[in-house]
């Protein structure tokens, strides 16, 4: 059950910056507009359009600003769009787009979903074999005809960095990792230990989701995990996850990397561990979280927490109970995998965002963070966290 | 005392349990001894109707039944038998309990066909069905274990817990580059030292009738149906597309040090690995070659050899037009001359193109060629492509003297990723 990657704090070597970071959301798009809506307590929840489902609907973005390429934007599907242009927007944050030297050895891990499906074409192949139409060839002849050839390429999940590097150039490597949140955790943990270790010397590492797409809240219903009727802070909630949307990427470096190119950083990443409870016992979880906190070194008094808890029961209680322990340091439920970069986000503004939250879990913080721990517990699987730190 | 460290000071990576499903067979044993005899794997489609299909033939492992079949459970159960020979092999840990992470390449997983129909069923609807009525029927219980069965980490959960691999486990997809991007991963956590031991396993039991259609819609399958065996004709003149068939591999990667330590047989060193991204097409490699080069001179210079230390290149060999041309392009500029002379085969003339699994069921069988000192064929091989002059072992196996093999995996999206294979660390 160990984590293998903080096992051997020795092999932690040199020191890995964030100093480019991507956002585009269901609260917007940039960091300023970001940094806006937490301090405003803004939600962007749609209750209607997948009614009884609640979902956080995708702000509009101008496609062009990121993927000038109308050829390109038709290649994708919405969430290989969204999280082309996050990829866009971090590579600007970072000053390294269209560097094609820093590009090519840029080493990219992209947390993706995919699968978008055509819903028409679903649909009309599921009535005509409910009516009987079944000749053998039914199938055949219906996905034959009426799938778009290119529609394959907008689904398969390494696409996402396909398209990253097509449009932006990034071709140092290119790796995708699937696995719903665990995923994106490991996507960083692994960029970050190339990079301390030696492997790396820059990477962008990112994901995106489109949460207005029904076969994916079908699947989570299968389950009984979309929240419904209406939304309600993480904390208040019995059950129940609203799909988030959006693109997150983050442009990660050694420090003698950035500093060489006068990049200035966001925050430190100086941990990140991940770990795969059973589950099988209440408190499994728990006891995950309570050996990944082990993990990530002294954490101070001027520390917060940021975590994605979904308010999927019964993890969401099993994460609660974790942060009862810590009851000294401000949380934010950011409702979101995004919690890196809201992490280094905050540590480059100065202060955490403020409390959104009637149940007490969140609390005022009225100093600058020096570090913030990322939490995360995935709705079925995973437990990840991470240190992001001041430099 | 054996050096336990390579010539840029990192822990060497060895290969200490190895286990392989194709269309052959199950086994490293049964795949062999057919690969060496140039058998196919390829037969014709039974699984699904065909009718109106322009490609009617694929690699199916249908000796493993699922029933109802469901790619994503084939897909498991391949990855199962693979694991079970590897760690068996291995001799590592004890039954459930490895002692290392685990990095599996696996197909994307959705919702596939068979679910779908069974919930219009439950709409209790005959007509007018849609999303919203198969979200509303979604929702009803009874459907609970299609959220566990389709989630994009569900073989890996499935692997981590029945093998007891340590950590968080990492699925993955880099195309049909997958199963050598699981080995890198592997490699690159046993040389920073975070474990002793990586579990690296790539399966995929894609054949069904609509990953078929999406790849015949990209004009990527030959449809040289008859006979089916004579399908797959890599570095041909006559070559049409790809096969598409099934497979897994699964590989126990270990430092020398642990393998040594505990007494392990090592089978082969992990000598180098390289990886290039192509940023020119979603489907096409770039014409100037220069991703495949760089990706193959990365391989070679993280394993800190020259070309003239490899004496056999497992190509990727889809038997696609542009794959097979682009290859020689990419290797010829980075071989030269000996472009000409080196032995450079394809396994997929015989088990066709296993995809996600494609990169480590590769990396199994040239291990076998180190071991066996026995080059598998390129079968099909009956009209040479003037343009690419390799000697690519035509039609049957040659005994050979092995000490280094390169494996290369190319796939859609622009991944690349070559592997080093030796038998003694170099």
């Amino acid at each position: 059950m160990a984590d293998t990657s903080a096992e051997h704090p020795s092999s932690i070597g040199r020191e890995a910056w964030i100093t480019g970071i991507g956002l585009a959301t269901s609260l917007g798009e940039g960091l300023d507009s970001h940094w806006d809506a937490l301090n405003s307590k803004t939600v962007n929840v749609d209750e209607t359009t997948f009614a009884p489902h609640v979902v956080h609907p995708m702000t509009k973005l101008t496609f062009d600003a990121q993927i000038p390429k109308k050829g390109d934007q038709r290649q994708m599907e919405a969430w290989q769009r969204i999280g082309t242009y996050a990829a866009g927007l971090a590579l600007d944050s970072a000053g390294i787009k269209g560097n094609s030297d820093i590009l090519s050895r840029t080493d990219m891990i992209v947390a993706a979903g995919g699968g978008e499906r055509d819903l028409a074409v679903d649909s009309a192949v599921i009535n005509a074999s409910i009516q009987g139409n079944a000749a053998p060839a039914l199938l055949n002849e219906r996905l034959m005809n009426d799938l778009r050839p290119t529609l394959f390429l907008a689904q398969l999940s390494n696409l996402l960095a396909g398209n990253v590097s097509i449009v932006h150039g990034v071709t140092g490597s290119s790796r995708t990792f699937m696995g719903e949140e665990a995923a994106g955790v490991d996507a960083a943990r692994i960029a970050l230990a190339r990079i301390a270790a030696g492997q790396s010397d820059i990477a962008l590492v990112g994901a995106a989701q489109n949460s207005e797409r029904k076969e994916m809240l079908m699947l989570y219903e299968f389950g009984n995990f979309n929240l419904k009727n209406k939304f309600a802070p993480v904390w208040e909630r019995d059950n129940g996850f609203a799909l988030g949307a959006g693109g997150v990427f983050l442009v990660i470096e050694s420090k003698e990397h950035a500093q060489a190119r006068g990049a200035k950083p966001y925050a430190k990443l100086s941990r990140v561990v991940a770990d795969h409870a059973r589950r099988k016992a209440a408190g499994d979880v728990t006891t995950s979280l309570d050996g990944l906190w082990s993990k990530l070194g002294p954490v101070g008094p001027n520390a917060a927490i940021i975590t994605g808890t979904t308010g999927a029961a019964p993890v969401t209680g099993e994460e609660r109970a974790f942060i009862e322990k810590h009851r000294d340091l401000p949380v934010r439920a950011s409702g979101t995998p995004f919690g890196l970069a809201l992490a280094a986000l905050s540590i480059s503004r100065g202060a955490l965002f403020p409390p959104n939250d009637k149940t007490g879990v969140e609390i005022e913080m009225a100093k600058p963070p020096s570090q913030i721990v990322v939490v995360g517990a995935g709705h079925w699987r995973g437990e990840g966290m991470a240190l992001v730190e001041a430099v | 005392m054996t050096a336990t460290r390579d010539k840029f000071g990192r822990p060497i990576v060895v290969v200490t349990g190895m286990g392989v499903v194709t269309s052959l067979g199950a086994g490293k044993t049964d795949n062999w001894t057919k690969l060496t005899a140039g058998e196919s794997g390829i037969r014709t489609i039974t699984r699904f109707p065909t009718d109106g299909l322009k490609t009617t033939m694929a690699g199916t492992i249908d000796f493993i039944p699922v029933e109802p079949f469901s790619s994503t459970v084939l897909s498991e159960r391949l990855a199962d038998v693979a694991v079970e020979e590897a760690v068996a092999q291995s001799g590592i840990g004890s039954k459930g309990d490895f002692p290392g992470p685990l990095f599996l390449a696996v197909a994307p997983i959705e919702l596939e066909w068979e679910p779908r129909n069974e919930l219009a069923r439950a709409t209790g609807l005959t007509s007018g069905i849609d999303y919203d009525a198969l979200l509303k029927a979604s929702g009803s219980g009874h459907f609970t274990g299609l959220h566990r069965r389709f989630l994009f980490g569900s073989v890996a959960d499935h692997l981590t817990e029945t093998f007891g691999t340590k950590g968080s486990p990492i699925s993955l997809s880099t195309a049909c580059a997958s199963g050598a991007t699981a080995i890198q991963l592997g490699v690159e956590a046993i040389r920073r030292g975070e474990t002793d031991a990586a579990l690296c396993v790539a399966t995929d039991g894609s054949v069904n009738a609509e990953a078929l259609i999406r790849f015949s819609l990209l004009s990527a399958l030959s449809t040289n149906n008859d006979p089916p065996q004579a399908a797959v004709r890599p570095f041909s003149k006559n070559r049409d597309g790809f096969v598409m068939a099934e497979g897994a591999g699964a590989l126990v990667l270990e430092s020398l040090e642990s393998a040594t330590a505990r007494g392990a047989k090592v089978l082969g060193v992990v000598a180098g690995c390289g990886e290039l991204a192509d940023s020119f097409h979603r489907t096409r490699s770039s014409p100037d070659g220069k991703p495949i080069i760089g990706c193959v001179k990365n391989a070679l210079s993280d394993a800190g050899m020259s070309t003239d230390q490899i004496d056999y290149i497992n190509a990727h060999g889809t038997g696609t037009p542009e794959n097979d041309k682009m290859e020689y392009t990419g290797i010829s500029s980075v071989f030269g001359e000996r472009a000409q002379q080196i032995p450079v085969s394809s396994n997929k003339s015989m088990v066709g193109h296993t995809l996600s699994a494609a990169g480590a069921v590769e990396a199994v069988f040239s291990l076998l060629t180190l071991e066996h000192q026995r080059i598998p064929p390129t079968i099909n091989y009956d009209v040479p492509d003037p343009a690419i002059p390799f000697d690519v072992v035509p039609n049957k196996a040659r005994d050979a003297r092995v000490a280094a093999v390169m494996s290369n995996s190319f796939g859609f999206g622009g991944q690349n990723a070559s592997l080093i294979l030796t038998r003694e660390p170099v």
